[in-house]
């Protein structure tokens, strides 16, 4: 199908956005790169008024690691970009890994990191790193500016706490320890569908060779991103050994329920959790 | 209901082109109709199929999911923009010679995806061209035809900058 009407807008910096959202009444919908929206407004699931296209905006193109080793990454810093860029690889190698299974070469041309984030599909990549980042969030309005900590931004199917009127600018992402162990893998289809489970997970060892820190983040399990609780406090204190990474994976469906649609049952989602778990934390220990 | 109207400037297979389009009009649906390059085939219209597959600025891009006016001074290769002077390029040359296609609907986009992937990358392995076609659907070969054809072009490309 084709889209129905809208009035284009194209502005160059973040204050002219929002001067455009409040200006144009309630019907007014931002356009970062399309990968979700234009299929939206193409079946007429979404018809804004308004569309105000985010692309010619350069403060929000900017990807940056500063000096303490955090990532920066503007909302409209393409996918591909995170794939390609070699310092990205270095500072955050899940950020990287996670992004090759992000739909297909065309999708990551286009589709930047903040249309993911803001549309918030809770079986999508981008979501779940940022969650097993602990990363913080940053929105602006043309009241004010504030940041929302990722555990706190997704909310269910499709539904963040972005108010209205409000941009999101960029995601901050803390350093990355070189040694920290990690892993990312999912389960789809066919290669570039949705992951039908995923899972990232990471620890850190410290100097008495106990995990210190961990987190196991799960994807297409629930109606957001969620962190695999039961799993990280089987990992706490522990030696990362086989024994652990199998208490882990056991308690991997603790505390979560995950949900039944087309593409798979919940009882497989709960199985495919629970074997994803011991992969990944297998593969992270090699990856030291 | 308001819309709005854009001059629209591109650079569309080496030739500059200026026309107008509605704001909601798809760069896909321009090509075709407004450029009358047919080529540029739709599908899904959704970033499903990946027919309407064409380059932006170097970029392979599906065309169904980017409206007209955001290509505005963009430069664009379509399918049509392949040849050179009515001669195949050894991209094109490797499909036919591989029988790299039945029904022909996927063709432009498995090449324009190709012609994309061997810019970035002029020695791709298997695995490399399986996944940057993961994004094209064909209903008839099977996609090993395919493969081997892009895999063919590429060796063929190596050897033509050898000479």
């Amino acid at each position: 199908m084709k889209p129905a009407k809208f009035k284009y807008l194209y502005p160059s910096t973040i204050e002219e956005t929002l001067e455009c959202a409040f200006d144009h009444g309630d019907d007014v919908r931002f356009l970062a790169g399309g990968q979700s929206l234009v299929p939206m407004m193409n079946f007429r699931v979404a018809t804004p008024e308004v569309l105000v296209d985010l692309n010619g905006i350069r403060e929000l193109q900017k990807l940056l690691i500063d000096d303490t080793g955090n990532i920066h990454i503007g909302a409209m810093t393409r996918t591909r970009t995170l794939e390609t860029d070699n310092s990205i690889g270095t500072a955050n190698p899940l950020l990287a890994e996670a992004t090759k299974h992000i739909a297909h070469v065309q999708i990551r041309n286009r589709g930047t990191v903040g249309g993911s984030l803001a549309h918030a599909d809770p079986a999508a990549e981008l979501p779940g790193i940022i969650l097993a980042c602990d990363a913080e969030i940053y929105l602006q309005s043309p009241t004010g500016s504030r940041s929302v900590a990722a555990k706190d931004f997704f909310q269910g199917v499709f539904v963040t706490d972005i108010a209205e009127k409000e941009l999101l600018i960029k995601v901050v992402i803390p350093a990355w320890p070189a040694e920290r162990f990690w892993a990312f893998l999912e389960v789809a289809r066919r290669e570039g569908d949705f992951a039908l489970v995923g899972v990232a997970s990471w620890f850190d060892v410290d100097k008495n060779g106990l995990i210190s820190d961990a987190r196991v983040v799960a994807i297409g399990v629930s109606d957001r991103p969620v962190r695999l609780k039961g799993a990280e406090a089987q990992l706490s204190d522990q030696l990362p050994n086989s024994e652990t990474v199998e208490r882990a994976s056991k308690a991997a469906n603790s505390g979560i329920t995950p949900t039944h649609d087309i593409h798979a049952s919940a009882e497989y989602r709960r199985e495919v959790s629970e074997v994803l778990v011991r992969r990944t934390l297998n593969e992270a220990g090699k990856r030291g | 209901m308001m819309e709005t109207v854009h001059k629209i400037k591109l650079t569309v297979n080496d030739t500059p082109r200026e026309f107008s389009a509605e704001a909601r009009m798809t760069l896909a649906d321009c090509l075709r109709e407004k450029l009358d390059l047919t080529g540029t085939h739709i599908g899904c219209e959704h970033g499903v199929c990946g027919a309407c597959t064409v380059i932006v600025d170097g970029k392979s891009i599906r065309s169904c999911l980017m409206f007209a006016v955001q290509a505005n001074g963009s430069t664009i290769t379509t399918v049509e923009g392949l040849a050179e002077n009515g001669i195949l390029s050894p991209l094109q040359e490797a499909f036919r010679d591989n029988y790299a296609l039945q029904c022909g609907f996927c063709t432009p986009c498995m090449l324009t995806t190709a012609e994309a992937l061997l810019k970035e990358n002029s020695s791709p392995r298997r695995s490399e061209v399986e996944s940057a076609i993961s994004g094209n659907i064909c209903r008839c070969t099977g996609y090993i035809s395919i493969v081997d054809a892009i895999l063919d072009a590429a060796t063929r490309l190596a050897e033509k900058g050898d000479k």
